[in-house]
């Protein structure tokens, strides 16, 4: 391509970072020195646009911004156009393409930290830091809910390092805290190369509670997902087997790709990412496609406010995903599987990229696994703080190096998915029930829960309850069973199921299955149970779910580019003074959004809302 | 011999409850055309594949949860598609107020008639709704970029980018409401890749685009479209043979554009042969 | 600079150009024509017409110089750039244009851009290409520099300046001991390849990386790749034919297709990209001095005669000067009057300081132009005309043979008149009572006598938005591609068979010594346009002047940087202009453009080395050096 460059040169510290994920340039048209043979003959290099991304964060993740040098810099590097790599790299909220510190803190201002006073530690933060944008930032859920109100402090630098904090309380907030504190561990260079391979996975943990800190339930018998969460040891494959990993993989040799797709529709198994499309079709769907290669998609992006199992299970049981992953490519006939892990997860993606070196070291990724004739790998991508990202169709977008913008279906993924290519996508948790399913048969699986909802399901349970957390109940439990778990504090007056784009619900009898919660004009979503009491302002939680969704608009649609807006404002004006007519625009652009946004965030952006003026009469 | 493309199936849908068979393939707007039906569209582009961001062609399909935009979707056999129903109408005002509150719509051709035709207040989000509302930018002596009558269509996007130009100016920067049509770093046009082929402007559905030449007889109010006439003949320069056609006020050439069906061109130009008037 | 449209005639008295009513300056023309030929018989008159006219002019043009001058002198600036492409495909195939049509670029397997900048010097047509590759096709280019349109290519090829028949042997070599080379249709429909074998047998791999610069691989990718497509187009510019061997360029190029059989078939074909809007209709339209209208042979008696009844005179059976021929015989006295018609010698002719030498010792020059041009001051009478594209009503002819309408839109200024209402009143004044209602009835003439235009009349062209030719009847249109013939089965249907051509290495003739340690090469920016009378006219953001591009290491080696200027000079002609560095380019190898000659005269270096097949010059390779300029004081 004919790219045109300005004439800006990148730092020796910005090429090193890109040179580190991508080696040395091999031509001086990719940015390399002159050389004879160079102005004599030039072949097209390979197209390299899917590692966009992973560059953009390893200037990111060592400088702490992206400036025009770099940025040209990695567009010869990849042949990518610069003004399409600026339009990339301004989409996702954790890179910069203005100067700022290298360390910048990251303050959940989200539904489960508003509810325990997030709002105050944010004040105390911008009194002593100042204004957003520089040193801090204001930042969507950060998926620690149970450790609410939470931050994150990301530090650029050669390794770059992070450090969780949770919960927060607002005279904690020091100058000194996110100075003086030991710098812990980091995000790896970038999800692609695999920087950290080998090293000690818990290195850098000090200070973080451990995965099964946010289990309440850790090493109680039952549990089947959550069954080796504080049990095995996270960083050990060893411990894994012990523990009876990979028998499930083995079964699924045994049965052959076919057998193993019958077993997962037998099962009953269902999406756990909100849309609750049964797995064994789509896997069917997928298996059928004439076009290759297939494509495995990992969904790690778990960015729904409130939620946060998918990140204790990859912390807290990584392996499993990783024979998961292997299980579903064999089924579907993948050779390629990206887990796609959002970038504010520093730790997931740290005990996954070990655990998928160590799985690779052992033969159990890569060529002829387990001896069979099968081929297998996983590629590890960090998402840079896009909720859209997780949209089943924005994350192929987000993987290929383009903004994470949904596209239009159909086509759907398993005919044209990622790289135009026939591709499974499954979230975390819809994954590791494949584990249960081959040990157990899909019999003894369907026999738990009820019959449309088949196994058992993870909550997130989080807001005014005295122990937050993850929690794995059979379907068929009701919300009642699951409060009394979780303890209440005070007299719950509401609950938000399945997150921003749920619904509110007051019945705690409501069953917690697909079929139940569609009755009660709910949803499981995303497993979200964010439990309100009395004294949460209602008004500011919508205010924060409208802000959300306008954050979080791509921006592709109408509806919802300026739906969002106006859903916002309205709430605005109504938090001030309750106008029938805002009542009324807010329904009108709310079924607008429903009826013709390209993708479900446009889709449900009017759902909690409508639920709490429909519900709790919010406005009443 | 010259390879023909195989005879197309061919597919009979349902349209406004009446019944129009059109080659496999098409799209619902395809089907609407062919029933006769006005299908209101701002993002279609005749020479572009279709984006559908702006949602003003949503029509109801039975079966279907949401809405389909009707530029983009394929008709499957036996579609039942409904272009004037409550819920279509419903969206389509909406949108129209949604893009009316927030965008100068002011040089969109038709808007205006739309609005009133879907009883579309733009008005209602009051004065404090959020607009993007901005100066024009004038950076170069060819055509203006008015972003504050951009409804982010991504045509002019497309068209500089892979469908036609390949030229990557422009791309979109930000995210959300914020998402502007901007070069790298939003630099000026002229410090950008841009070769000034125009052909952004050609696609630009609202006037955010325009000559020049188009932009400053508006702003001294002697634009006037009925006064000018379109000639369509072949460009003076190079011997490739494009198709322009001439838009003439009072004996001068005001714009060029080229026909979009053309073989040689599909509506697209280099700079000579889109600005390269002057001498006459 | 920009230029002001010419609005009233203008004649020369004592020596200065001086406004004048259409009568006298239409009389002052016609009787220095008359007294020419009456003085030196009909061969003093030449004319050259105008590219950028319509074909109906080209064909009044033409037909005022064979009927009412009496001469076959008429030309026009095809020569500087395509003529060699006509040359080279007509003694192949018996027919000049190229062969294949956009659309076919786009569904093809291989395309080879071979010394074409077409990213800036044909960008509508690089869209089709473009096509083309992201449909799947491998691009390949072969120009000295990384130009735009080598930054798409799969593998470019920066070979020397003017080793292009070496290249086109190796490659041609190559595909034969590779086996890759189609023996049936070698065998059926061509002639002469033993000997052509034979003749590129000693351009092995090796030798041609010598002689070419171009790595052996390369050149071995290239050849495997074009030969193994099902489908292949070979497209050229002006980096081919701007040669003083450029027939023999186009030979090298056409002998790769009959090699290959990538001629004749849809996707398949060789394809000269035209720099004028209306090159290919000129010489269509028989503004050429061999061929009369529809390319038809003036030697043939049959076609004569045909013309002479049409046209009601007899017609010279010779072919008349071409414009390099005309240029020397003003010199040597044999062409004593000239008529120009848009065309600017002074400035578009390498070795401009000659041109102007040799127009000045003409006794009577008309120019009629919409520009008061360099050549046009030095004009007896400046006859002011409409620029056809917008302000005449007529056809161009493009690149893929395309046929289409050119519309008036607008008037043109002043007193400025239509070139064939000029035409026939210049032929009324010398005895011939022309007249034309329009356009229209001017290309129906045409038509009567060119078969290959015959079926496209002027609703057919707005119908179709143009149509090929050829096109025989009212009823039909042909395929998009030509020479169908070359793979009939039945030897009466395939015709006469096309010969391969022997051809010899010829290096460009402004050799590189101490002195002149550089190779400068010329070419076109996307916003500019020839001699930049047209393309001055606008403002565009891109341009910056003329510069001499040079690489960063020649830069740094002669101690210049960006923007400083410096005196190049060749063994012809000195100039001075500001140093661009751009690293598409390498050591000894350095680009100017010619669309600023009022500030810089690039064409004061070139060298009026010229094809002597063809007529044009050797724009593409002159011998220069580049100094420091040394500070005075």
């Amino acid at each position: 391509m004919d790219l045109r460059f300005r004439d800006a040169e990148p730092t020796a510290e910005e090429r090193e970072a890109v040179d580190a994920l991508l080696g040395p340039p091999a031509t001086a048209w990719e940015g390399g020195r002159r050389t004879e043979t160079d102005l004599r003959v030039a072949a097209r290099p390979e197209s390299a646009r899917d590692l966009l991304l992973p560059a953009l964060h390893a200037v990111n993740d060592r400088v702490g911004w992206i400036s025009e040098g770099a940025l040209d810099y990695i567009c010869r590097r990849l042949t990518v156009p610069p003004a399409e790599a600026y339009g990339v790299a301004t989409f996702y909220a954790l890179l910069s393409v203005k100067p700022r510190p290298p360390r910048v803190l990251h303050v959940c201002t989200d539904l489960a930290c508003q509810a325990k006073g997030a709002d105050a530690v944010r004040r105390r933060v911008e009194e002593r830091l100042g204004p957003p944008g520089q040193s801090w930032q204001p930042s969507p859920c950060l998926g620690l809910c149970e450790r609410a109100p939470a931050a994150l402090a990301l530090e650029a630098g050669s390794p770059p390092t992070a450090d969780v904090y949770g919960p927060v309380l607002p005279e904690q907030v020091t100058d000194g805290l996110w100075t003086d504190l030991p710098a812990t561990a980091g995000p790896s260079s970038n999800g692609a190369a695999g920087g950290s391979r080998g090293e000690d996975p818990r290195a850098g943990d000090t200070g973080e509670p451990p995965a099964e800190a946010a289990v309440p339930q850790a090493g109680q018998d039952g549990l089947v997902l959550l069954r080796r969460i504080g049990v095995a040891d996270p960083a050990s494959l060893d411990g894994y087997r012990a523990d009876g990993g990979y028998a499930a993989l083995r079964r699924a040799f045994r049965l052959g790709p076919a057998g193993v797709i019958r077993e997962v529709l037998e099962s009953g198994l269902v999406g756990r990412g909100g849309a609750a499309f049964p797995t064994g079709r789509k896997w069917d769907a997928t298996a059928r496609q004439p076009d290759h290669p297939h494509y495995l998609v990992c969904n790690a992006d778990e960015s729904e406010p409130g939620t946060f199992k998918d990140r204790v299970i990859m912390e807290g049981d990584p392996y499993a995903l990783v024979e998961a992953m292997t299980i579903a490519a064999y089924a579907t006939g993948c050779a390629k599987g990206y887990l796609y892990i959002r970038g504010e997860y520093p730790r997931a993606i740290r005990r996954l990229e070990h655990a998928i070196a160590t799985a690779r070291a052992r033969g159990l990724l890569g060529t002829g696994i387990l001896g069979h004739a099968f081929d297998f790998d996983i590629e590890l991508r960090r998402g840079a703080g896009a909720y859209i990202c997780g949209e089943e169709t924005a994350i192929f977008n987000s993987i290929e190096g383009f903004r994470g913008e949904p596209r239009s279906k159909p086509p759907f993924p398993v005919e044209k998915g990622l790289f135009g290519k026939p591709t499974v996508v499954n979230n975390v948790e819809t994954l590791v029930n494949v584990l249960p399913i081959l040990e157990h048969g899909a019999q003894a699986y369907a026999a738990i829960g009820t019959e449309a909802s088949t196994g058992t399901k993870l909550f997130c349970v989080s807001g005014n309850v005295a122990r937050p957390g993850i929690y794995e109940l059979p379907f068929g439990a009701t919300l009642r069973d699951l409060m009394d778990l979780a303890n209440p504090v005070g007299e719950p007056r509401a609950v938000l199921l399945g997150g921003a784009a749920g619904a509110f619900v007051t019945d705690l009898d409501i069953p917690l299955t697909f079929e139940g919660t569609r009755q009660a004009g709910a949803t499981l979503g995303s497993g979200v149970v964010l439990v309100l009491d009395d004294s949460v302002d209602l008004k500011a939680m919508l205010l924060r779910i409208a802000e959300f969704f306008r954050d979080e608009s791509c921006g592709q649609c109408v509806p919802c580019r300026v739906g969002t807006v106006r859903q916002e404002e309205a709430l605005h004006r109504l938090s001030e003074r309750v106008d029938e007519r805002d009542l009324l625009l807010l329904r009108e652009v709310g079924q607008t959004m429903r009826d013709a946004s390209i993708c479900g965030l446009g889709q449900t952006a009017w759902n909690a809302v409508e639920s709490a003026i429909d519900r709790l009469g919010v406005y009443r | 011999m010259i390879p023909l493309q195989p005879p197309r199936r061919l597919v009979d849908v349902e349209v406004d409850g009446e019944s129009v068979r059109v080659p496999e393939g098409s799209t619902i707007l395809d089907a609407c055309t062919a029933a006769g039906k006005d299908v209101p569209t701002l993002c279609y582009g005749d020479t572009l594949t279709p984006k559908n961001a702006c949602r003003v062609c949503v029509v109801e399909v039975e079966g279907s949860r949401t809405l389909a935009p009707a530029c983009s979707r394929k008709v499957e056999p036996g579609m039942t598609v409904g272009t004037d129903t409550e819920r279509a109408r419903h969206s389509r005002k909406v949108v129209l107020e949604l893009l009316g509150s927030s965008v100068d719509l002011s040089t969109t051709p038709r808007a205006a008639e739309w609005i009133e035709e879907y009883g579309a207040e733009p008005g209602r989000f009051g004065a404090d709704a959020a607009t993007v509302e901005q100066p024009a930018k004038v950076d170069n002596e060819l055509y203006v970029r008015d972003y504050a009558k951009c409804i982010l269509c991504y045509k002019c996007v497309d068209a500089c980018g892979d469908q036609w130009q390949n030229t990557f100016a422009i791309g979109v920067a930000g995210r959300g409401f914020d998402a502007t049509i901007s070069t790298e770093f939003d630099a000026p046009l002229t410090d950008s890749a841009c070769v000034y082929c125009g052909n952004c402007v050609e696609v630009c559905p609202t006037g955010a685009l325009s000559f020049k030449t188009e932009f400053d007889m508006r702003a001294a109010g002697t634009w006037d479209e009925s006064r000018q006439t379109e000639t369509t003949t072949i460009c003076s320069y190079c011997g490739v043979g494009c198709n322009l056609t001439l838009h003439v006020q009072d004996n001068k050439i005001v714009k060029v554009t080229s026909p979009h069906d053309n073989p040689v061109t599909h509506g697209n130009l280099c700079v000579k042969g889109r600005f390269g008037f002057g001498y006459v | 600079m920009s230029y002001d449209r010419l609005t009233h005639p203008l004649v020369r008295e004592n020596g200065v150009l001086r406004r004048a009513t259409w009568e006298e300056a239409l009389d002052r023309a016609a009787e220095g024509f008359r007294r020419n030929v009456a003085e030196h018989g009909p061969d003093s008159f030449a004319m050259l017409s105008c590219a950028r006219s319509t074909n109906e002019m080209n064909y009044v043009g033409q037909k005022f110089a064979r009927v009412v001058m009496g001469t076959n002198n008429v030309d026009s600036c095809n020569r500087t750039c395509h003529a060699p492409s006509v040359a080279g495909l007509s003694a192949v195939f018996g027919s000049g244009g190229g062969t294949s049509s956009y659309q076919e670029v786009e569904d093809t397997d291989v395309i080879v851009m071979w010394g074409s900048a077409a990213r800036n010097a044909h960008p509508i047509f690089f869209q089709h290409v473009l096509k083309g590759i992201h449909n799947g096709a491998r691009m390949f280019a072969v120009d000295p520099r990384r130009t735009g349109t080598a930054q798409w290519a799969d593998l470019w090829l920066g070979l020397n300046v003017g080793t292009d028949i070496p290249l086109a042997h190796a490659v041609a070599r190559e595909i034969i001991h590779a086996g890759l080379h189609n023996e049936a249709f070698i065998e059926r429909a061509t002639t002469g390849f033993e000997e052509f074998r034979e003749s590129v047998e000693p351009w092995t791999l090796g030798v041609a990386e010598q002689v070419t610069g171009v790595p052996a691989d390369a050149i071995r990718e290239l050849a495997h790749a074009y030969a193994r497509a099902d489908r292949a187009q070979l497209c050229w510019t002006l980096g081919i034919t701007e040669h003083h061997n450029a027939t023999d360029n186009v030979r090298a190029l056409i002998n790769l297709s009959l090699l290959t059989g990538h001629v004749g078939r849809y996707g398949s074909g060789l394809s000269p990209l035209r720099g004028q809007n209306n090159v290919q209709g000129g010489g269509d339209m028989g503004a050429i001095p061999n061929r009369l209208p529809g390319f038809q042979d003036i030697l043939d008696p049959g076609i004569r005669t045909a013309f002479e009844q049409a046209w009601g005179a007899p017609i010279q059976p010779r072919y008349g000067y071409n414009l390099t021929q005309m240029l020397e015989a003003m010199g040597e006295g044999h062409v004593t009057t000239c008529y120009l018609i848009g065309e600017n010698p002074v400035q578009s002719e390498a070795d401009s300081l000659a041109c102007v030498k040799r127009l000045s010792m003409l006794d009577h020059l008309v120019v009629q132009d919409i520009f008061l041009t360099k050549t046009a001051q030095m004009a007896d009478v400046v006859l002011p005309a409409s620029a056809a594209w917008c302000e005449a009503d007529g056809t161009f002819t493009n690149s893929e043979r395309r046929v289409q309408r050119v519309r008036k839109a607008l008037d043109p200024p002043g007193e400025a008149r239509d070139d064939i209402e000029i035409l026939c009143e210049l032929a009324r004044r010398l005895g011939h009572d022309w007249h034309y209602d329009g356009a229209e009835q001017v290309w129906d003439e045409l038509r009567s006598v060119s078969p290959v235009h015959r079926g496209m009349t002027y609703p057919r062209l707005d119908e179709h938005q143009g149509i090929q030719w050829p096109c025989f009847t009212e009823d039909t249109l042909e395929p998009p591609y030509l020479h169908a013939r070359l793979w009939e089965t039945d030897p009466v249907k395939r015709g006469e068979p096309a010969p391969f051509a022997l051809l010899r290495h010829s290096p460009p003739v402004d050799l590189l010594d101490e002195e002149y340690p550089l190779r400068l090469t010329t070419g076109r920016r996307l916003d500019s346009y020839n001699t930049g009378v047209q393309s001055s006219g606008f403002a565009s953001p891109l341009r910056r002047g003329e510069t001499i591009e040079l690489c960063p290491e020649d830069a740094e080696r002669l101690g210049v940087v960006a923007g400083e200027e410096v005196r190049i000079s060749s063994r012809r002609g000195s100039v001075i202009a500001p140093v661009y560095i751009d690293p598409a380019l390498r050591p000894g190898l350095v680009f100017m453009t010619f669309h600023f000659p009022d500030e810089v005269d690039t064409n004061a270096l070139t060298i009026e080395a010229t094809c002597p097949i063809a007529g044009t010059a050797e724009f593409k390779a002159a011998a220069v050096r580049v100094e420091k300029l040394v500070k005075v004081g």
